[in-house]
């Protein structure tokens, strides 16, 4: 156990430590967020109700494609001078390279997540300091699904030459649970609706969303990775 | 007599309907140094990948020092030098040796790659950006990543071709010291002047079957053509 969190972390240490020198994903993420939010603002009223009703459609939708941009560089960044395969020929668990690369893609996109949400609570008016905690475990969990989906998918479809297609069309359609979720929960929080028992079921599906999918990557990677 | 270091059993790799690997049957004693030849396109280098776990045989089994090559233990016994460097432009070199010798588990990382640096002569960049460096310092660089871990096991597809001589002597001392230290050394290669300098066996591959195995002659030497007019499809 001891063996797999330390080459998860090495992995998750180098994939971060590589996207600060470059930025690259981060950039693209959250240049996009940035334009989509602001774009919003102007096709709606930020101070009417109906946007309250539509805030976690319009956040998750957001994040859900700024996510694929991250998810799409995280195996293809491996390709460059065929680093995969010393990952693989290494006695890294193929499921703690899998691991870490999801730990890394999830705290990048926690970030932009983050830098994205300041810049809807400014643009659109949104007052949620009263459900801060709530929100931010909903965020934690819809990012964790769309991640380990991600992810995964990110390494079957990175030898594939339309990948950047091929990321986004595959993953959402598995993530409509969890975005219904996610989209639900949000809309309900940022409308003044606290966690209960109306709504405890979306976390419920979340939760388990991500607990099926994360025991599922982690079993199916090393054929994913090696055939 | 001690067990083969290496075993391949009837290996048969199918890229669709097409085998590029023929019931290949290999046993490969310890300490050998073997030049792994063939035309290209004859299936070198998918037998490499087998051999080093990074792709699955559709039949047949390879087993190193008498374990399945997917394992744990067994995979930090090889060492992989393949057609790319797998070293990342963006981090340093120091950087680089030090992912890599932290997932091979050794116990000083940063030491370790240290020294790799010095004997591979890239001391004095040893901060520098892999991005930043000429060829044949990533050449160089990327032997010290795939023998670090002094493995027991060397495998090393076309590991001469567009090295610059500075990276030819260091990978040929490199191959000198590991022969001498009892290590097994697989290499597949073009350069057969090079090759069967440093082998001790010879095995010739061609579309997919294994024509040829057994130990170099000085004849093959002599004569670098002999092997594919006597074993080889013209």
């Amino acid at each position: 156990m001891s063996s797999f969190l330390r080459a998860s972390y090495t992995i998750a240490a180098k994939d971060l430590r590589s996207e600060m020198r470059t930025k690259e994903a981060f950039n693209a993420s959250f240049s996009f967020s940035l334009v989509i939010l602001v774009l919003f603002s102007f096709a709606f009223d930020p101070s009417s109700e109906e946007l309250r009703t539509i805030s976690g459609g319009l956040l998750w939708l957001v994040f859900s494609f700024a996510g694929a941009l991250v998810l799409n560089r995280s195996f293809a960044r491996e390709l460059q001078n065929d680093c995969l395969d010393a990952l693989v020929s290494s006695p890294a668990p193929t499921s703690a390279i899998f691991f870490g690369k999801t730990l890394a893609n999830f705290l990048l996109l926690m970030i932009v997540e983050i830098a994205a949400l300041a810049v809807f609570a400014v643009l659109y008016d949104t007052h949620f300091s009263k459900q801060f905690w709530p929100v931010v475990l909903v965020m934690l969990l819809g990012t964790w699904g769309m991640t380990v989906i991600g992810t995964m998918f990110s390494a079957l479809t990175v030898n594939l030459r339309m990948r950047e297609m091929m990321l986004p069309t595959l993953v959402y359609p598995l993530l409509i649970p969890a975005l219904m979720a996610a989209m639900t929960l949000t809309s309900d929080l940022m409308s003044g609706t606290p966690l209960g028992k109306d709504n405890l079921i979306w976390l419920r599906v979340l939760a388990g969303f991500d607990f099926i999918y994360t025991v599922l990557a982690v079993v199916f990677i090393d054929i994913v990775l090696v055939g | 007599m001690s067990a083969a270091a290496l075993e391949v059993d009837g290996v048969w790799k199918y890229y669709g309907d097409f085998p590029a690997l023929r019931d290949i049957r290999l046993s490969i004693e310890p300490g050998s140094t073997v030049a792994l030849l063939g035309r290209n396109g004859a299936g070198k280098t998918t037998l490499l990948r087998i051999i080093a776990g990074l792709s699955k045989a559709s039949e047949g089994s390879v087993r190193i020092q008498e374990a399945d090559v997917r394992q744990q233990a067994t995979r930090r016994r090889i060492g992989v030098l393949g057609h790319g460097i797998s070293l990342y432009d963006e981090l340093s070199a120091t950087e680089n040796l030090v992912l890599f010798a932290k997932l091979y588990g050794l116990k000083e990382p940063e030491r370790t790659a240290g020294e790799w640096l010095e004997r591979t002569g890239l001391g004095r960049v040893r901060d520098g950006l892999v991005r930043e460096f000429s060829r044949g310092m990533r050449q160089r660089l990327a032997v010290a990543r795939a023998f670090m871990h002094e493995p027991e096991v060397l495998l090393l597809d076309e590991p001469f071709t567009s090295l610059d001589d500075r990276a030819i002597t260091v990978l040929q001392s490199l191959l000198a010291d590991a022969h001498a230290a009892g290590r097994t050394i697989i290499l597949s290669t073009h350069q057969l002047r090079e090759a069967l300098e440093v082998a001790t066996h010879v095995a010739l591959i061609q579309r997919g079957r294994l024509a040829f195995s057994g130990e170099r002659s000085q004849q093959m030497i002599d004569d670098l053509g002999w092997l594919y007019r006597t074993h080889g499809e013209n």
